[in-house]
């Protein structure tokens, strides 16, 4: 038995993955959440570039991966950084909080 | 195996909706670790062992628990406590549980099935993905070195927590 990669399937499940975060980001007003739903659309984009590679069974798919999940790392360290910071000034985990900029 | 890798994109959906729906932080991040096993869990039966192995210890591990510990720095205190009384209840884990359940199940089949089977023997592993990171994408590797140490650095100088003068004095200038 051949077995192949089920690339549509595989895309459609990332694309899905990809649109949840997306909602969470838009949707929620929780800083720790809008950086969850980040890491869903960061996964969900890796997933792809996964099964691009899988479908020709090439390790680019997989290299980008990681990259990826090096950016995310960098990503989420400084966004709790910024969380942190938000709560010792205002209180608050509400992004709406610091909506206003004084400049 | 096209049924295991429906199993867990079904699994890896439903975590991933019941994060973006959930009122508190940690039940989320329960769900969110799910979402990513069975994320690791396709990769395994799309014949990339080695992303799925990466995927459970950078991402489910690593990443995770810097969430958790920022969770557990925010709310210190007694309603710290009576909160992590709650957490105890059934009505906390089960739905994770449920769901961890089915991706241990799936596994074990495709473990059960043997290796050959998984993804018709076409196996991308870490020894060909080492191989493309340090020779056409070394100049990659050297960026995302940078890019991890720029973070470190913003990280450290971002999460320090200010005196009371000096948040005193930022709040004056304002």
């Amino acid at each position: 038995m051949i077995f192949s990669v089920p690339m549509e399937e595989g895309l459609v499940l990332a694309w899905v993955l990809f649109v949840t975060g997306l909602v969470g980001v838009i949707v929620r007003r929780d800083i720790i959440f809008i950086l969850m739903s980040i890491e869903i659309m960061l996964n969900a984009a890796g997933l792809a570039f996964v099964i691009a590679g899988a479908r020709w069974a090439q390790p680019d798919g997989q290299v980008m991966f990681i990259f990826i999940m090096a950016m995310a790392a960098a990503e989420v360290s400084v966004g709790l950084a910024l969380v942190l910071q938000l709560y010792y000034r205002r209180k608050t985990l509400d992004v709406d909080s610091a909506s206003g900029m004084k400049g | 195996m096209r049924d295991a890798f429906y199993i867990s994109a079904a699994v890896a959906f439903v975590s991933t909706l019941m994060v973006i729906i959930q009122k508190k932080v940690v039940h989320a991040l329960l769900y969110l670790i799910i979402s990513l096993l069975s994320v690791a869990v396709i990769f395994f039966t799309l014949g990339a062992p080695f992303a799925a192995a990466l995927e459970v210890i950078i991402y489910a591990g690593a990443i995770m628990v810097l969430f958790v510990f920022v969770v557990m720095m925010l709310n210190l205190g007694a309603e710290a406590a009576r909160q992590e009384k709650s957490w105890m209840s059934p009505r906390m884990w089960i739905g994770p549980s449920v769901l961890a359940a089915i991706l241990l199940a799936d596994m074990l089949v495709l473990l059960a099935r043997g290796p050959a089977f998984i993804s018709g023997g076409n196996v991308v592993g870490p020894k060909h993905v080492g191989m493309a990171l340090f020779g056409p994408y070394l100049a990659g590797v050297e960026l995302a070195s940078m890019l991890l140490l720029a973070g470190l650095a913003g990280a450290y100088h971002l999460g320090r927590r200010l005196k009371k003068e000096e948040l005193a004095e930022r709040e004056t200038r304002r």
